[in-house]
């Protein structure tokens, strides 16, 4: 027996949000370092903060890492095809509007193949929470470029670093309509739990960008040695600006060690809702 | 809680959501009425010729009965919206044409693997790519049965009238129900754009099959989502019920979670497609006439079915052995009933005519080594009486 399964004992450990995961299916299938097992953790305290029933909250996930998602939290969840969260969590928020519908999916399914999905979703102010977690890479097929990686930053695609701009997704999100904007990182993790329970307690579309390592797939590709480096990134670099204005300038350059990475809640706002 | 959105509280007197009584109606009216007829709560779609008639008609009269309309931004929202609903309980729907049902092959293979039920109109155009976006075709009959990657089940009913349009709609949402497939109406440009009598009948009188839902209530014990009855279809929990579903398009064990090992997606596929081919019998729909002494049979769906039987009924008149069968289902095919046909011994060959290159007659060889005349046109014109009747008399 190893000195792990001495220690843990999990029919003895109560925590708040365990009745939230579905630890049956642990172990899960993320890496070490990787970011996404914070964002879950965040979401699922947001859903026990938000003092409504388990059952009318649902979680959609796309494709990719991050779109594994909705299979560990203890609600109904949907895991459904690459970059089509939205619009499935369109079908589920408009037949059902009692119900706190939120997307969890990654840069690359939310942005690249379901980028049409996400401005109209935007557009229409449908009542639904978007998590993007950006790692800014493809990271379950093995670190390819995608439209959030940064200019000159690796990935087996571009070995010689990417040369297309990247999205700036809070100037995005804002631009096509979004309701609630916000940009954090797995190192601010109440500030993002906040953004969460936030949205959850508005009618209409929220759209909230989280930084996350991905250390196998990105990191590594990119001088950032483990997840607790990138992390360490995020904590020299970051600046909280809340209600920032100036959202086109907000590009994040996660390779010049130079340039800041501003995060914040950039958008509160109402709007008419899809329904009222 | 898990109100349906349809309240019937909210519903106008003016506006009933069965229209009953005997109409004059363009068969695109008509398959949209079958669709609020039978309860729908959803449509989420993208306009396309020939088809756009069903999502207008429908926009018009499904908020008036408490129902949700959204125009969605292309046919992969579509396709994914009428699934999410699917997921929360709606009875689903879109309407399209050939190039967007391409789009929908995506997520029509998420509705097969979740086993979401949806019903999708295709009003078939003339194709491939843009085609005769006007003008009729009916080369969707493959795609229809296999545009999705893998192996699946469906269900496709070929309308040949305005009232087939509405009939075959109310049996596509119940089978779609009963069986947790897609189903296709497969209609083609002349059936969507002909007018012709339909007669609704009273609202109690339209059937109505529900899906089974979870026998037991939340949290009494865990609810498998995937763990089929004796009829291989398992029973459906829907968002916001209490179940704690999870449904993904990764092949899954029954519980819902991802299984990604070779024996359960063997087990899971072969199910997936067995529903449908081992319920076939139940679900197989044709039409008949003059075939018991017939030497020579007419196979037809579809608008060229009407050329079909008018060529059929010219031929016996002039005292050919000649008989018709009008596939009601494409999918699953009637290859049962054409293969009694054969053994009885009287056939000595099939006319397969259709607004393709041979899709259907494809099928018929399948089964056959008796001879299987074609009569094709690529698209843009059915053919007529004239054509069937001297291939008959050949």
């Amino acid at each position: 027996m190893s000195a792990t399964e001495q220690i843990i004992h999990p029919a003895a450990t109560v925590h708040p949000i365990d009745n939230l995961l579905r630890a049956d299916r642990f172990p899960h299938i993320l890496c070490p370092g990787c970011g996404i097992g914070t964002v879950i953790h965040g979401y699922a305290h947001a859903i026990a903060a938000s003092g409504l029933s388990e059952d009318s909250h649902v979680c959609v996930s796309g494709i990719g890492c991050s779109g594994r998602a909705a299979g560990y939290v203890n609600v109904d969840s949907y895991h459904s095809t690459h970059g089509r969260a939205l619009p499935f969590a369109i079908g589920i928020a408009v037949h059902k509007p009692e119900l706190k519908v939120t997307v969890i999916s990654g840069d690359g399914d939310l942005t690249a193949i379901g980028g049409n999905h996400l401005i109209h979703a935007a557009r229409r102010n449908v009542n639904l929470t978007v998590i993007c977690i950006n790692n800014f890479t493809y990271g379950m097929t093995g670190g390819q470029v995608g439209p959030t990686t940064p200019i000159g930053a690796k990935g087996s695609t571009a070995p010689r670093g990417a040369v297309e701009r990247p999205f700036n997704l809070p100037y995005l999100a804002k631009a096509t309509g979004a309701t609630f904007v916000a940009r954090w990182t797995v190192l601010h993790v109440r500030e993002f739990q906040d953004a969460v329970l936030r949205s959850m307690n508005k009618n209409g579309f929220c759209f909230i960008e989280v930084l996350a390592p991905c250390p196998t797939s990105f990191g590594r590709a990119n001088n950032i040695g483990d997840g607790l480096h990138e992390v360490e990134i995020y904590r020299q670099r970051c600046r909280i600006e809340n209600g920032a204005q100036n959202l086109e300038e907000l590009d994040i350059d996660l390779i010049d060690d130079s340039k800041s990475i501003t995060v914040g809640n950039f958008v509160d706002i109402d709007r008419t809702p899809f329904i009222e | 809680m898990a109100v349906s959105v349809i309240n019937k509280n909210t519903q106008p007197e003016s506006e009933p959501r069965v229209r009953s009584g005997s109409h004059f109606m363009l068969g695109d009216h008509a398959c949209a009425e079958g669709a609020l007829a039978a309860g729908l709560d959803f449509f989420g779609g993208y306009p396309i010729t020939p088809s756009t008639e069903i999502a207008e008609h429908i926009a018009a009269r499904l908020p008036l009965l408490g129902g949700r309309f959204v125009q969605m931004e292309d046919e992969l929202a579509s396709m994914a919206a009428i699934i999410g609903a699917s997921a929360a309980g709606a009875r689903s729907f879109t309407a399209t044409s050939g190039p967007g049902f391409s789009l929908m092959m995506e997520n029509i293979g998420l509705a097969a693997m979740m086993e979401l039920p949806v019903v999708i109109a295709d009003v078939m155009r003339a194709s491939p790519s843009t085609g005769l976006p006007t003008m009729v075709g009916q080369s969707d009959i493959l795609q229809a049965r296999w545009g999705s990657h893998g192996d699946y089940g469906i269900i496709a009913y070929c309308p040949s009238s305005p009232q087939e349009c509405f009939d075959l709609t109310i049996r596509a949402f119940n089978a779609a129900d009963k069986y947790r497939v897609p189903v296709f109406v497969l209609m083609d440009e002349v059936v969507g754009h002909m007018a012709e009598r339909v007669v609704i009948p009273a609202a109690e009188d339209i059937p109505h099959t529900p899906r089974k839902g979870p026998r037991k209530k939340p949290g009494e014990e865990i609810f498998l989502s995937y763990a089929p009855d004796d009829d291989m279809v398992p029973p459906i929990a829907h968002a916001g019920e209490g179940y704690k579903v999870h449904m993904t398009g990764l092949t899954h064990d029954e519980r819902g979670y991802p299984a990604l090992n070779a024996p359960t997606h063997d087990k899971l596929v072969r199910r997936l497609v067995d529903k449908v081919r081992l319920n076939a019998a139940e679900i197989v729909m044709y039409d008949e006439v003059a075939t018991e002494d017939a030497d020579t049979i007419v196979i037809s769906f579809g608008c060229t079915a009407r050329s079909a039987r008018h060529a059929v009924a010219e031929a016996r008149r002039e005292g050919l052995k000649c008989g018709f069968l009008r596939l009601i289902t494409v999918w699953p095919f009637p290859e049962s009933r054409i293969r009694e046909l054969i053994d009885k011994g009287n056939v000595k060959r099939f006319i397969v005519p259709e607004v393709n290159l041979g899709q259907l007659r494809r099928e018929v060889e399948r089964l056959t080594s008796l001879p299987v005349l074609r009569l094709n046109h690529a698209g843009g014109e059915m053919p007529a009486p004239k054509a069937i009747l001297e291939l008959i008399r050949s």
